[in-house]
């Protein structure tokens, strides 16, 4: 059933994929309805599986990397969906569900069989932490996405390449609005996820804070994140500098995300 | 029925011919009525717009008919038909139906895909409305020629993009601010195309426009106009990080806005995007100014670009508009020519005999005993009723003295009796939304 489910998510999502990318190069709007309608079914069957996975489990389905990424990717579709039927636009399924795909893909590569819990995990905190942390994620994931269309678009204007995807793309300031939401909505569950961490890795190890590469990794993404809402509110950071820096910080993310995990050792290190 | 049209329109007859023969909107109520006093004009509409003028009409005599529009169009502007007629244009049947959903569709038009002309056929169409010249025929005409346009409107991209560089200007700027109604523009220097281009922005709604001139009467005086703040040449850049959108046509020789200056517009406005357009030949403004970062600068050429870009569009989407228009035509005409009097009244009948058969014979099954010939007696008996029941509606059909009535009657009767074939019904429900 976990593996019907997961891969039947992967094909969907694939296949949503496939029909936004043929959205972006084709004059055809009605593809991006379609893209849309696939792209809840992929949601709801995604959501099923974590389902399943926590009832199989016994607990939050969020302690190794094939279950992360798995929500990581659930939580970038969930967030998209809720974007588009704010903003209407199509083209954002272009460049978010390629994103949701290619995690899934990751967390497919990894083992799938339910582990016994590890020890240190066993609390109520896990929930909370691992979820607003995955959300925080996903919303700097959408937020790298949408500033990846800004250049795009920032490009195509100084240019003069006013070609069919220049009229798809919708205005600058909607997508500088739209990173900026994102931004907002993420950095808050980044810092309670941190916050949420230390209490918890007080009770688990007794101490605080113990500068693990995770924690370490966090704290320099926070800061990348503060400085860039914090030159917003300020100095106005936005447009190009904004979108380079979102799309810096979410490189940053992945690495505390996964580099982490895979290449230093540590408290933090599940696989 | 014919649906006849004669008319005259930009591709026919110049505007001092035009304006001649033109119809005031406030006074339509003569004019129709008089074309439905006509012998043989049962229904009319006048479109009258500054680029054509035209009479839309149904007539049981094609020639007959148009001949009488003609005659009709010169003598009520006392205009002399010789003339006239060689700038007239006229169509019947589905020559007409073409015509008129290409207009309505905007394939017509002058600037091909503008939107205003459909707006003008619904006023032309409400005046027939209101004084009744229009009829069964006319009304569901011209209702079919607005799902027409509304379909050419909605599956093609015929006037989705901008085609004057005015228009253009608005187009990018949008691209770049979404929303223009918190966006301030700055208007330097006056020339055609600046004021054109600054009267669509505020067309589409800008928060607030500045004017400035390096003569400040000139910049009060079209403040004035367009309900502007004028403000001093001297203290440009104290107001330009105030402006979003940045029109420029000065006379000035040299630039008047430099890539050094942006930097500092830039801080002062926490680095929200500008979108500058220099209309002035030479330019004004520094084309490097647009490799500064948020900052947006467009030329006359760049504008002219889009335009023919545009323009090249538009003959690919309006290839597809035809392609629409041609389907219409045909599911149009199975609706007209079901309104044709002979077969309805044919279809009437065999309805009814039907009917009656279909009774007679149940009832002579169920009958024992049954009398000889009786079966021939009830036969008569139900055929004489059925008759009797038909005449005189078939006898008020063929009558040719009743206009527009007829065609109503023809249309009542294949509703009430649901004589329509499924195909003709369908294509009346699509004319009903």
């Amino acid at each position: 059933m976990n593996a019907l489910l997961f891969n039947s998510t992967l094909v969907i999502y694939a296949v949503v994929t496939a029909v936004y990318l043929i959205y972006l190069l084709k004059p055809k709007e009605s593809l991006g309805k379609t893209g849309l309608w696939l792209a809840l079914v992929g949601f709801l069957v995604h959501c099923g599986f974590t389902l399943n996975r926590f009832l199989e489990a016994g607990h939050t389905p969020i302690t190794n990397l094939h279950e992360s990424l798995s929500f990581f990717s659930l939580s970038v579709v969930g967030i998209f969906l809720l974007l588009e039927r704010r903003y209407k636009i199509s083209i954002l399924g272009s460049f978010m569900m390629p994103l949701a795909l290619l995690i899934m893909a990751i967390s497919a590569s990894f083992s799938t069989v339910i582990p016994p819990l590890n020890p240190a995990l066993k609390s109520k905190w896990l929930a909370v932490h691992t979820i607003m942390a995955f959300l925080g994620y996903a919303a700097f994931a959408i937020s790298f996405g949408v500033s990846i269309m800004y250049l795009i678009q920032s490009h195509f204007l100084k240019t003069r390449r006013l070609g069919s995807m220049f009229q798809k793309l919708p205005s600058l300031d909607i997508l500088d609005d739209i990173s900026y939401r994102c931004l907002t909505f993420g950095f808050p569950l980044l810092t309670f996820a941190i916050i949420s961490g230390a209490i918890w890795a007080e009770t688990a190890w007794g101490t605080y804070w113990s500068w693990d590469p995770k924690e370490t990794w966090s704290l320099i993404t926070w800061f990348i994140y503060a400085a860039l809402l914090h030159g917003r509110l300020t100095t106005g950071w936005r447009g190009r500098k904004a979108a380079m820096l979102s799309i810096f910080g979410f490189v940053i993310m992945l690495f505390t995300f996964l580099g982490v995990n895979l290449l230093l050792p540590g408290l933090h290190s599940y696989k | 029925m014919n649906i006849i049209v004669v008319g005259l329109s930009h591709k026919t007859a110049a505007v001092e011919i035009r304006e001649k023969v033109a119809f005031s909107p406030t006074q339509m109520e003569k004019p129709l009525n008089a074309l439905v006093a006509l012998p043989d004009i049962t229904e009319a509409v006048i479109v009258s717009t500054c680029n054509r003028v035209e009479i839309y009409a149904t007539t049981r005599d094609v020639a007959g008919g148009m001949a009488r529009l003609k005659r009709f169009l010169a003598d009520y502007h006392n205009f002399p038909l010789e003339t006239l007629e060689k700038h007239l244009y006229s169509y019947h049947g589905e020559e007409a139906t073409r015509h008129v959903f290409r207009v309505a569709s905007s394939l017509d038009s002058m600037v091909v895909g503008e939107p205003q002309i459909l707006g003008q056929i619904k006023t032309s169409y409400g005046y027939a409305a209101e004084f009744k010249s229009s009829g069964v025929i006319l009304n569901r005409f011209l209702h079919k020629a607005f799902s027409v346009a509304k379909r050419v409107r909605t599956e093609t991209k015929i006037a989705s993009s901008a085609v004057s560089v005015a228009f253009a200007a608005v187009e990018l700027a949008k691209k770049i601010f979404g929303e223009l109604s918190d966006k301030t523009v700055l208007l330097i220097g006056a020339g055609e195309m600046c004021e054109l281009a600054a009267k669509h922005f505020i067309n589409v709604g800008v928060r607030g426009v500045m004017v400035t001139n390096r003569t400040y009467e000139r910049a009060e005086k079209l403040a004035e106009e367009f309900d502007a703040k004028p403000v001093h040449f001297e203290a440009l850049m104290d107001h330009l990080p105030k402006a979003d959108i940045i029109l420029s046509s000065t006379g000035a020789p040299h630039f008047i806005i430099h890539e050094k200056d942006m930097e500092e517009v830039l801080r002062r406005r926490k680095l929200k995007p500008m979108f500058f357009i220099d209309i002035a030949v030479p330019r004004d403004i520094d084309p490097k100014v647009n490799d500064v970062e948020n900052c947006y600068l467009y030329t006359v050429d760049d504008l002219n670009g889009v335009v023919a870009t545009n323009l090249e569009q538009r003959k690919i989407e309006a290839a597809k508009a035809e392609a629409i228009v041609e389907q219409e035509i045909g599911q149009f005409f199975k609706w007209l020519s079901s309104l044709d009097v002979t077969p309805t009244i044919v279809a009437l009948r065999s309805h009814f005999d039907e009917i009656r058969k279909a009774e007679l014979a149940k009832t002579l099954s169920n009958w024992k005993d049954i009398p000889p010939g009786a079966d021939k007696k009830m036969d008569a008996l139900t055929n004489a009723i059925m008759n009797k029941l038909l005449h005189h509606p078939t006898s008020l059909l063929k009558r040719t003295d009743q206009g527009s009535r007829n065609d109503l009657y023809v249309d009542a009767l294949r509703h009430l009796f649901d004589l329509e074939t499924g195909e003709q019904q369908e294509s009346m429900m699509e004319l009903e939304d």
